[in-house]
């Protein structure tokens, strides 16, 4: 079969259609490996102790997108996981529901029969080729309009890897921009998959060129990958979301995934957002964790807190 | 920044896009560092650590009383309450150190192989590290240090000192090529008020593992960590006489510089007394090293990797509440990116913490002493009638003991006498410069030079900016970094020498 | 009828020409017989100003020259030297009364002690500079690089060898020189400022003043521009007044009069340190 002819660009000539060059030039800053895994250990040392601590760990379950992401994922699954998400532990804690659910596109039906179409709890999926993102960006979006339409409120796509190493950053770009499109009215996180594009600078430009495209957050890993998200490589993304802030005005989300299995973990990101964003980032609407263990060492660090004896896993009912 | 916009024409599809968020108007984007999730009080423990109600002089392996029987209190600079009382030496007391250090020198330390030194110092180095978290407890009481620095900075490099030259003791004729390395007697030491024991590591440790004994004096506001050191080396067995402490005022380490048994001085402090000291051992064979003032530029060139550079900014300036005198106090920024700077830094130090130096999260603890903080308030003050615009964050400072907030000076020229004079608090003057020639000599133009920082991404550019500064350490694209391997000291009016490395070993030995 | 011998008058050597001292005046170098020999400047603590400023224009330039370049240079100055090592012995030998054997070993040592010195000029930084293991992720060098402008004051004698010894390891790092002459024997060392002068060696990088030591101290000691005094007099008087310089503007002062300018001790590399300002420079390791 003939390729089809290449399309004329119509009346509107676009001027610096090569990203290579004209993103490079936008003056991205570069990171410096040493000093930014400095920054973030300092993070890890503030010392949270008794109503801090029990705060923290309260916004850290508000923030969890509860996730199960695996091949043997089924209705059922998805019914233990939206519980847990609605009520993650005994009322007498007053704990708030997770932020969201994460699911695999055919789970979000599952799902939303679950939840409900007014739950508190949102349904996120991952899509466009999760997790690699080695597809055609035709069936990505169908798969964005399928879970769109079967009700999740979020998508969380993953960038086209491949493209951003072989320096094809406008294909990136473009399949973002066509994904957000496609998502319509559901929040759209961008999932870089850090862990494979290595390098610190690699990161920073390419959280950059997802806020450009339309990201609604942006996210590190898929979880499949070692090493998923880390410290020092969800900092240099929030310096992203800073500048982008500073330049145009829009708050874009965080979301680490990945690895965060502790409270203490946790406290150390909940550290770094306050004192790199402030507090207008300490919301679930603008961070979250993505994460399927870590609610429970979460849940039993509060119980720690409000009945002063150590838990044990026992107490705490699997999501 | 503006740059930014036009990437959103960067691709036809953009214009399809509604992000769907609500744009920030540009005078209202400000980060909101407020107290929506704060910090609960994390106070280390202090009390279990037991201080004697007074502390005497270190003499010949025993705890004497001072010949005046004067003692000084000695007081926690975060809340002036008085720790302890501290021995007042006189140069009665210099003398009879001088003495038990002279017989230590000559019947037991430089006849001892330099292994067995080694083991000796190896040994206080592991008691050292043993006792951290309470000489850590101790230096920020009586400094007012935070306890983050004085646990994760101070002691380590502390204890790592004490290994370092400990592994010397028996190598030291590798050290010189073609010459024999021989003690040189008896070591005079006076150390300042920064970092107290860090300070005493750095002069004690080198000076034995190359076969001297030692009369050292610690700052009168600071002797309480170093008469706890003298408890170790009594621990740790060390031959009497070999370290003698010596507390006290200006005059007891005058006695200690004039004192004609003396074979060297190590002197650490200020440039005016440095020189005072060089001019007390004129005419004489003692040797001098010197570790003086600085006012030491930072570089941050447009091609910096701007949030690591803040980063580095502000350790080079609120590290030990800039009360160091490597400190990166002349901040030179390139033209082009000096609004984005300012705005960054200004973000950044407000979320500094500055409170209760024994609190875990704090960033910047208390002024050392009074007569400091009034010389930082004097030097802002001048900054603030030359023209210069202050920063300051919002915060609130303790009503008790000797405080100043991180500050930083815009509009500042080289001509400000807060662009020149070393301030010693922390208290940053910001600059601005257009070309990689005018940053060099901008940097270069002072009569300090011990140490600079540059911030750029391109290697080759380093590499020149490095060789064209004149200071004795130059952290590029990091700051305020140090290490018992790598040389210190600076050029010029910084003094001369260095401590640390192979190279601070020459100051210790002669050379036969 | 006899013929005229010309006298000459020996002037001072300061940015690479050969100027009379501003002062005017003059002093008479005379044979140990008391026969007078010859003229020369007597310099002026102008004299001096006007060095120390042209020692410092030099700087820019000899401390940029390469390793490989100062130490062919300095070999041209020794190749200069030997070519005209029978003026010399003839210059040491009626100044000093010394026999032409005597002048004569004095000078082959100043030749080869210089060609000794020539060879460190790529080699000092490698022995004396290092590599230092920090434990944090960083790569930390050190490097000794020169200290700028220094003054060398020369002993009465051996009026030639002690100056090559003292002015050689200063000026081959990059450092530039005033070099204060033998104020008993000037002689010996104004020819050889000469013989410099038709090396390669760039003009201000050694610059020489004949006259009275005591005069010129006070001014050494005093100036904001001088970063070291390599003291090789042996005065002690002079010593302390020019130490306590140090205390002007912490100037590094080193007392380098030696017991016997003939032995190998002073032809030590340890020499070049005396003018020397370590660097260390650190860099983080990362990507």
């Amino acid at each position: 079969m003939k390729a089809p002819a290449l399309k004329k660009v119509g009346a509107t000539p676009v001027p610096f259609r090569d990203s290579r060059l004209a993103i490079r030039n936008l003056g991205v800053p570069t990171v410096d490996a040493v000093m930014v895994e400095e920054r973030a250990a300092a993070f890890t040392k503030r010392s949270i102790k008794t109503s801090t601590k029990l705060a923290g760990l309260k916004m850290a379950v508000a923030m969890c997108d509860l996730t199960t992401l695996e091949g043997k994922d089924t209705p059922g699954k998805v019914a233990y996981l939206c519980r847990k998400a609605l009520a993650p532990a005994d009322p007498k804690y007053n704990l708030p529901s997770c932020a969201a659910v994460c699911v695999y596109p055919n789970m979000v039906k599952y799902a939303r029969k679950f939840l409900g179409d007014h739950s508190p709890v949102h349904i996120a999926s991952v899509a466009t080729g999760f997790p690699s993102g080695q597809y055609p960006l035709r069936t990505k979006l169908e798969e964005v309009r399928r879970v769109v339409g079967d009700g999740a409120d979020e998508v969380d796509m993953v960038i086209d890897r491949g493209a951003f190493l072989a320096g094809d950053h406008a294909k990136m770009f473009d399949e973002i921009a066509a994904t957000k499109q496609a998502s319509g009215p559901a929040h759209l996180k961008v999932i870089l998959e850090t862990g494979e594009l290595v390098t610190y600078d690699n990161v920073r430009l390419a959280s950059e060129i997802a806020m450009q495209a339309g990201a609604d957050f942006i996210k590190t890993s898929t979880g499949k990958v070692n090493p998923a998200a880390t410290i020092p490589v969800t900092l240099v993304m929030l310096e992203a979301i800073r500048d982008y802030f500073f330049a145009t005005g829009i708050r874009i989300g965080m979301k680490p995934a990945g690895g965060i299995r502790t409270a203490k973990q946790a406290l150390a990101y909940l550290v770094m957002v306050k004192e790199t964003l402030g507090d207008d980032w300490l919301t679930p609407d603008r961070f979250r964790f993505g994460a399927s263990t870590l609610v429970n060492d979460v849940l039993m660090q509060i119980a720690k807190q409000v009945d002063g004896n150590y838990q044990g896993p026992d107490y705490f009912s699997l999501p | 920044m503006k740059t930014k916009t036009k990437a959103v024409k960067l691709s036809a599809k953009r214009a399809m896009v509604t992000p769907g968020h609500p744009v920030v108007p540009l005078k209202d984007r400000r980060l909101n560092f407020g107290d929506k999730w704060d910090y609960a009080p994390a106070p280390e423990d202090f009390k279990s650590y037991v201080i004697a109600p007074r502390h005497d002089l270190f003499i010949n392996g025993k705890f004497t009383a001072p010949h005046s029987g004067k003692h000084f209190d000695t007081i926690n600079p975060a809340t002036e309450e008085k720790i302890t009382e501290i021995a007042l030496g006189d140069a009665e007391d210099v003398d009879i150190a001088v003495k038990a250090a002279r017989r230590a020198y000559e019947k037991v330390w430089s006849k001892m192989p330099g292994r067995e030194r080694g083991k000796y110092l190896y040994r206080i180095a592991r008691i050292i590290q043993e006792k951290a978290r309470e000489l850590a407890v101790l230096e920020t009481m009586d400094g007012g240090k935070p306890i983050k620095e004085t646990r994760d900075v101070d002691l380590p490099i502390v204890a790592a000192h004490f290994f370092y030259h400990a592994g010397w003791a028996d190598k030291l004729q590798y050290a010189f090529p073609g010459r024999t390395p021989r003690p040189l007697g008896v070591v005079g030491q006076i150390i300042p008020w920064n970092f107290p024991l860090l300070m005493a590591a750095w002069k004690i440790a080198p000076a034995l593992a190359c076969g001297n004994t030692v009369v050292i004096k610690p700052s009168k506001t600071t002797s309480l960590t170093l008469v706890r050191l003298a408890q170790i080396f009594q621990e740790a067995e060390l031959p009497e006489g070999v370290v003698n402490v010596i507390t006290g005022v200006g005059e007891t380490g005058t006695a200690i510089v004039k004192h004609p048994d003396v074979n060297k001085i190590a002197f650490t402090g200020s440039t005016e007394i440095g020189k005072q000291l060089a001019q007390m051992i004129v005419g004489t064979d003692k040797r001098i090293t010197l570790e003086l003032g600085g006012k030491a530029a930072n570089i941050v060139f447009e091609d910096a990797p701007i949030d690591q550079a803040i980063e580095g900014i502000i350790a080079g300036i609120y590290f030990n509440m800039g009360h160091v005198c490597c400190a990166g106090s002349r901040l030179l920024v390139q033209e082009s990116i000096y609004p984005k700077v300012v705005k960054k830094l200004r973000d950044r130090i407000q979320t500094l913490r500055i409170g209760n130096p024994l609190d875990k999260n704090t960033d910047i603890g208390a002024i050392n002493n009074k007569p400091q903080l009034e010389k930082i308030r004097e030097l802002v003050q001048s900054g603030a009638d030359e023209g210069a615009e202050i920063v300051q964050p919002v915060c609130q400072l303790p009503e008790r003991g000797y405080w100043y907030p991180p500050t930083f000076l815009t509009g500042v020229t080289a001509s400000h006498r807060v662009a020149q004079e070393e301030i010693f608090g922390p208290v940053l003057s910001v600059m601005t410069f257009r070309t990689p020639e005018e940053a060099v000599e901008r940097a270069n133009n002072t009569p300090y030079g011990l140490s600079a920082g540059v911030w750029t991404d391109k290697g080759s550019k380093i590499f020149k900016i490095v060789n064209q500064l004149r200071a004795g350490v130059v952290w590029a694209n990091t700051y305020n970094k140090f290490d018992p391997t790598s040389p210190f000291g600076g050029y010029k009016e910084s003094g001369f020498g260095r401590e640390g490395g192979v190279q601070g070993l020459a100051a210790y030995c002669r050379l036969d | 009828m006899n013929r005229l011998d010309v006298k000459k008058t020996y002037k001072l050597y300061i940015g690479g020409k050969f100027p009379r001292s501003e002062s005017g005046r003059y002093l008479a170098a005379k044979s140990p017989a008391g026969q007078h020999l010859d003229n020369f400047a007597h310099a002026s603590r102008k004299d001096f100003r006007d060095a120390v400023v042209a020692a410092r224009v030099a700087v820019e330039g000899w401390g940029k020259a390469s390793a490989y370049n100062r130490g062919q240079i300095l070999y041209r100055a020794a190749e200069m030297l030997q070519n005209r090592a029978g003026e010399l012995v003839n210059e040491i030998a009626r100044s000093t009364g010394v026999t032409s054997v005597k002048a004569k070993r004095e000078v082959t040592l100043a030749i080869d002690r210089l060609v000794h010195f020539a060879g460190w000029t790529d080699k000092y930084q490698q022995v004396f500079g290092s590599v230092n293991p920090v434990a944090s992720s960083h790569f930390d060098f050190t490097t000794p690089e020169p200290t700028g402008v220094a003054v060398v004051l020369a002993p009465d004698e051996p009026a030639l060898l002690a100056l090559v010894s003292l002015v050689a390891p200063v000026v081959l790092s990059g450092n530039t020189a005033i070099v204060v002459a033998s104020e008993k024997f000037p002689l010996p060392a104004a020819t050889f400022a000469e013989i410099l002068a038709t090396s390669d060696l760039p003009g201000g990088v050694v610059n020489l003043l004949t006259g009275k030591r005591a005069e010129l101290v006070p001014h050494i000691a005093s100036h904001m521009d001088v970063n070291a005094i390599v003291d090789g007099a042996g005065d002690r008087e002079l010593a302390a007044k020019l130490q306590a310089g140090v205390a002007i503007n912490l100037k590094r002062y080193f007392n380098r009069a030696a017991a016997d300018w003939f032995s190998a001790r002073a032809e030590e590399p340890y020499r070049i340190l005396d003018t020397v300002e370590f660097k260390t420079a650190w860099h983080p390791i990362g990507v």
